[in-house]
């Protein structure tokens, strides 16, 4: 393992991508920043521009509009760039898979790197997901 | 050969770098346990650091070469000013007339170099940063300079750091006197300005402004503004410690005075909520300068 994803696997930022979620996942994921969970003990950061995210974290089941923006987003930011894909909603639309308005899931418009199912999931279960995907980076199993 | 020893390895660049990535840590890490949080390990800066070293450069379409220049600008003057601080303090014989005047402009240069960088970026969040950051500057400037100059007076016109330290180490710290500690007050509100902390730091706002200036910055041109932040960081605390705290300049010292300076900026950071730009000068325009001219006034008295 070179130096670089070393780097990478200690210091993820993370850029919070909504795409049209219920904001059940997004009150979680802020759950992670609060004295209980204080993912920064790891080095994660939440940011507020893409161009300095490492990682995107995706909720919520992306519509026409909303499709489009979440592929902008992922071209305008800086690779290598992690997606991690929150909520049952992102994996795989659950109840809305029929809806007229929901054209595809989140892995069809851009590459997926983790997916945390649960509605909403738990902040101790989005930890657990986030070091699968350090361990996925690092080439462990 | 001499010189760039200093300017690159030890008083100044490398040195300073590792001196402010090590404050930066301490203050995430102070700011971490104000809010019962844990906080993230000693290395933490420089893995961040590392890794944006590590990333794609995105240039925004239309953007002009100052845009990539601008980060190395401000990121080179600190460290000059790193070198000239540091020399200053171990052999302050050796210092050259006029340092003072060069400290101040250098200064102002990461300043100017963020205003240049967010400019030229071609994003409208950016360009409100810059134009925030900009007044800012206009409004700490002049108290920052009047009470420089107190401390000018007092030191009977030296614009010399050896001089100035020479003189407290006759007569005792600026800080002991009327004029000194009312310009030390005042040099407080502009160094936590100069930082780019809260409350000053509308010109990053995270939550309105979305990181502001640095917003279209990726990669290694960011990593250099954290880096220039970080050696602000370590320059800003040492500068006020050469011109009010003088006296007593043993190793030891120097570090519990820093530890001092750094926490009480963390602590002003961590209580305040953030003024608006029009509140900010307002704030400096007004009481601050007023204290600047009343501690040149008692300096030119002789209190
Ligand atoms: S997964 Fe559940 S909680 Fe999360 S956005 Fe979808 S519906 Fe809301």
């Amino acid at each position: 393992m070179d130096l670089k994803t070393r780097a990478l696997t200690k210091s993820i930022w993370v850029f919070h991508a909504a795409t049209s979620p219920c904001n059940n996942c997004d009150i979680e994921v802020l759950d992670l920043f609060t004295p209980r969970h204080d993912v920064e003990r790891f080095g994660i950061t939440l940011v507020g521009s893409v161009r300095h995210a490492d990682a995107l974290i995706v909720t919520g089941v992306p519509n026409y509009k909303t499709k489009e923006r979440l592929k902008k987003l992922y071209s305008q930011a800086p690779k290598p760039c992690l997606v991690i894909a929150i909520g049952n909603c992102a994996c795989g639309r659950i109840m809305f898979r029929e809806s007229y308005n929901s054209p595809c899931p989140v892995d069809e418009i851009i590459p997926v790197d983790v997916y945390i199912p649960g509605c909403p999931p738990k902040p101790e279960a989005m930890i657990a997901g986030i070091i699968k995907l350090i361990n996925k980076l690092k080439g462990k199993e | 050969m001499k010189a760039i020893f200093n300017y690159l390895i030890f008083p100044g660049l490398l040195f300073s770098v590792v001196i402010g990535l090590m404050a930066c840590w301490i203050d995430r890490k102070v700011t971490a346990r104000i809010q019962w949080r844990v906080g993230p390990p000693w290395y933490q800066n420089f893995v961040d650091i590392v890794k944006l070293f590590g990333k794609e450069t995105i240039v925004p379409q239309g953007a002009r070469g100052a845009f990539l220049l601008s980060p190395y600008l401000g990121f080179l003057s600190v460290a000059l000013v790193a070198a000239i601080l540091g020399l200053g303090v171990l052999s302050p014989q050796k210092s050259f007339v006029g340092d003072l005047i060069v400290v101040l402009y250098l200064l102002i240069i990461p300043a100017a170099a963020l205003i240049m960088g967010g400019s030229s970026s071609r994003n409208p969040l950016a360009s409100i940063g810059a134009s925030r950051e900009m007044k800012l500057v206009l409004g700490y400037e002049l108290p920052f300079i009047l009470s420089v100059i107190a401390i000018i007076i007092r030191s009977s016109g030296a614009i010399q750091l050896g001089s100035i330290l020479n003189h407290q180490l006759n007569f005792g710290s600026n800080i002991a006197s009327w004029s000194g500690a009312i310009a030390f007050i005042v040099c407080l509100a502009c160094m936590q300005a100069k930082l780019g902390l809260v409350p000053f730091d509308m010109s990053e706002a995270d939550q309105e402004l979305m990181a502001g200036v640095l917003i279209e910055y990726s990669g290694p041109p960011l990593a250099i503004f954290k880096l220039s932040k970080a050696v602000m960081l370590y320059v800003m605390p040492l500068f006020l410690i050469i011109l009010f705290l003088g006296k007593d300049l043993s190793p030891l010292f120097i570090v519990g005075k820093y530890l001092l300076l750094l926490v009480i900026i963390i602590l002003i950071k961590n209580t305040n909520p953030r003024l608006r730009i029009d509140q900010a000068l307002k704030f400096f325009w007004g009481k601050v300068t007023l204290l600047a001219v009343i501690a040149v006034i008692l300096a030119a008295l002789g209190l």
